[in-house]
């Protein structure tokens, strides 16, 4: 039974969900006595009112594009991968393994062989709750949250003891060579004589994720492997019946999401850092789950909700350093927008729907 | 209980015992610090025992835990009563309950993603509230005398303190908690006595097992995945205003510190029951205060790092959850709402 028409279900549902976790944290910031205007003003200022806003906008929506398409890819497989976090943070550590252990002469030959290493280490540390999860049914939920907490402790000590350099007392990697630092926005812009966004670390990354928006969505809706991880998704015993392994097809789904995280860190700790410290996945792993959610699963969606995110981490910075409200609201409205579109998504849905059920009967009759 | 099920029972008294051998006083510390490490461990761990047994996966403790450490925190200080604290610290855990009740009963909504989403509520709205209240930054200013919970002593406590053995152990370990912890201990018989031995907890983990069966018999799944929830709310309430007004004098922004996500990796350890329950928060505590006391422990043939030992109750989740060593089965309803058939 067809209840709403399809843009409805697209676009309406989580415009709502959007404009409701707004409304109430304009009511949070009314409660905490400041306005909620200023702090839209403040916050589009800041994010989008000048070129070096946008630098930082675009950077933020970069790290949120790779963690939605992780956390989308693995959903379509109706799995719920929140281990995003600790994926990219391991992504991070085999790009700084690559570029400080095999000398590199160019930007260009580092950012192939450090993506494949990033992509490599976030689809290693997914594979173990996939496999558990696909031969032995334990949760991924509960492994994936169990592993980013074992990737924070790894990483602190790989950091502390092995890849600090000698007299340091920051636990953080050395510097990775400076040729292989990559090409930031500004730089391209500069090229071509315009004076955009100094510094700001939005880099080149932004148009990887943009190519792997697309090819996330040929893989899905254009590829035998995409049709057979859908069919998985919707419905096991139907998947099994038409032939699809199941082991198979959810570990492989994993891998791709994790090594979609993993790619994260060509971003945040190639493009931006450019060397390892510690925690510097900031919680992207989980914006993902905001953003896919948000975004329908979609690639376009997840773009525009990466966008989004990013104007709004960008202009929750801006916000604590004008205003007297702290970022953390920026965590408040995520949070509302995960129980929105996610869990709360069926007293959105009902009511629309018995609109839309109400109108064709009556345009019907 | 058979031999299997005390498997972690008696790991745990075998490390106690060999570390009381080993250095009596260090051990006695430790143990101590085990014991008040672990209550909010193990409130936190029978309140998910009460959701997911009733079929209502809860990843949202550690959300709640942090909400009620705030509240607590706060109106212990305004109020300058730790009581009162506790309530605030209840009535805070439980919005976020139904929060979490609305979403995973009323409307059937994804009971993962609402976790999610609450513990990013709490993580964003405590800060949010605390600056806006207190301006230092999220941290609520410390609490004193009767904002706290304090220590309190056992009677009998000091006539029994020379003796050997019975001495150290009740007057050193037993004795001189706040009377949180001793609630969380009561809770863990009281627990197994409603889930298993009363009408009520019959039903709640018929709910979470079979919830047909109980709707078939004329008994509402929502009026009972809600009271699972609620009790949920107030024992992670009490878990949340422990860290705030008795393990430390005040809140401190995320102070909660993943701790419910080893509550819930204990749960998972305990197989959802809550005499194992009891010993898995334990275990988990004493690795805590281990990891404290020694943070490079050299066991003579190997430096174990303090970053394994925080690790360790995560990695044993895992390896517990692949099943090699004992299976651990989740409510078979678990995650999934109740739709009743038309």
């Amino acid at each position: 039974m067809d209840k709403m028409p399809k843009w409805a279900d697209v676009i309406l549902t989580p415009l709502i969900s959007l404009v409701l976790a707004m409304g109430i944290s304009a009511l949070v910031i009314l409660a905490i006595g400041e306005s909620p205007w200023v702090a839209l003003t403040t916050m589009v200022e800041g994010a989008l009112g000048s070129s070096y806003g946008w630098g930082f906008t675009l950077y933020y929506a970069t790290n949120f594009i790779f963690t939605g398409l992780a956390v989308a890819v693995a959903y379509h497989a109706s799995l719920f991968n929140i281990g995003g976090e600790g994926q990219a943070a391991m992504g991070g550590l085999g790009v700084a393994l690559v570029l400080l252990n095999i000398p590199l002469p160019h930007w260009a030959l580092a950012l192939p062989v450090a993506m494949v290493g990033a992509a490599l280490f976030g689809a290693a540390w997914a594979f173990i709750p996939a496999i558990l999860q696909a031969k032995r049914g334990s949760h991924i939920v509960i492994t994936t949250i169990m592993f980013n907490f074992i990737a924070a402790a790894l990483l602190n000590y790989v950091l502390v003891n092995i890849l600090r350099p000698v007299g340091s007392m920051d636990p953080a990697s050395a510097r990775f060579p400076e040729q292989t630092n990559l090409p930031a926005l500004t730089d391209l812009f500069a090229a071509i004589g315009i004076e955009w966004g100094r510094n700001t670390p939005a880099n080149i990354t932004f148009f990887i994720a943009l190519a792997a928006c697309l090819l996330v969505w040929v893989l899905i809706w254009r590829t035998r492997l995409g049709f057979e991880i859908r069919a998985l998704g919707k419905s096991e015993p139907g998947a099994v019946y038409a032939g699809i392994n199941p082991v198979r097809i959810t570990v492989i789904a994993m891998l791709i999401s994790g090594g979609l995280a993993g790619l994260m860190a060509i971003n945040n700790v190639m493009g931006e850092s450019e060397r390892l410290v510690l925690n510097a996945v900031e919680g992207a792993g989980f914006i993902g789950i905001a953003v896919a959610l948000m975004g329908r699963n979609h690639p376009f969606g997840i773009l525009l909700a990466a966008l989004l995110f990013g104007f709004l981490y960008q202009g929750g910075g801006e916000l604590a350093l004008w205003t007297s409200i702290p970022r953390e609201l920026i965590v408040v409205i995520q949070a509302l927008v995960i129980l929105f579109t996610g869990a709360l998504d069926n007293m959105v849905r009902m009511p629309l729907e018995r609109l839309f059920l109400s109108r064709r009967r009556t345009g019907g009759a | 209980m058979n031999l299997k099920d005390s498997f972690i029972a008696i790991i745990v008294l075998a490390i106690c015992i060999l570390w009381a051998l080993a250095d009596g006083p260090a051990a006695q510390q430790g143990i101590g610090s085990a014991l008040r490490l672990m209550t909010p461990l193990l409130l936190a761990c029978l309140a998910g025992l009460y959701s997911e047994r009733a079929g209502v996966f809860d990843i949202g403790l550690e959300g709640k835990m942090l909400m009620a450490a705030f509240t607590s925190a706060s109106v212990a200080f305004l109020t300058g009563s730790a009581w009162l604290g506790l309530a605030a610290g209840i009535a805070g855990a439980l919005v976020l309950s139904l929060i979490h009740g609305l979403a995973s009963i009323t409307f059937k909504g994804n009971q993962l993603i609402s976790g999610v989403a609450i513990n990013f509520l709490a993580s964003g709205l405590t800060v949010l509230v605390g600056q806006n209240a207190f301006g230092l930054g999220g941290r609520t200013p410390s609490l004193t005398g009767a904002g706290r919970f304090n220590p309190i002593t056992l009677p009998f406590a000091d006539a029994v303190r020379d003796m050997p053995v019975l001495g150290p152990i009740y007057s050193g370990l037993v004795s001189g908690h706040t009377i949180l912890v001793y609630v969380a201990f009561a809770l863990v018989p009281l627990t197994w006595w409603v889930l298993f031995r009363t009408r009520f907890g019959l039903r709640l983990r018929a709910v979470g097992e079979n919830p047909a069966s109980v709707d078939t018999a004329g008994v509402s799944v929502t009026r009972l995945r809600y009271a699972a929830v609620a009790i949920c709310g107030v024992l992670t309430g009490i878990a949340g205003a422990y860290l705030a007004t008795a393990l430390s004098a005040g809140f401190v922004k995320e102070m909660t510190a993943g701790r419910g996500f080893i509550a819930l990796a204990a749960l998972i350890f305990a197989k959802w029951r809550p005499w194992q329950a009891l010993f898995a928060t334990f275990l988990f505590g004493l690795l805590e205060a281990i990891a404290n006391l020694y943070p490079n422990l050299d066991l003579g043939f190997v430096t174990v790092p303090s970053m394994f030992m925080n690790a360790l109750p995560y990695i044993l989740t895992v390896v517990i959850l692949a099943g090699f060593v004992g299976r651990a089965v989740p409510p078979r309803a678990g995650g999934e709402p109740y739709v009743k058939e038309r």
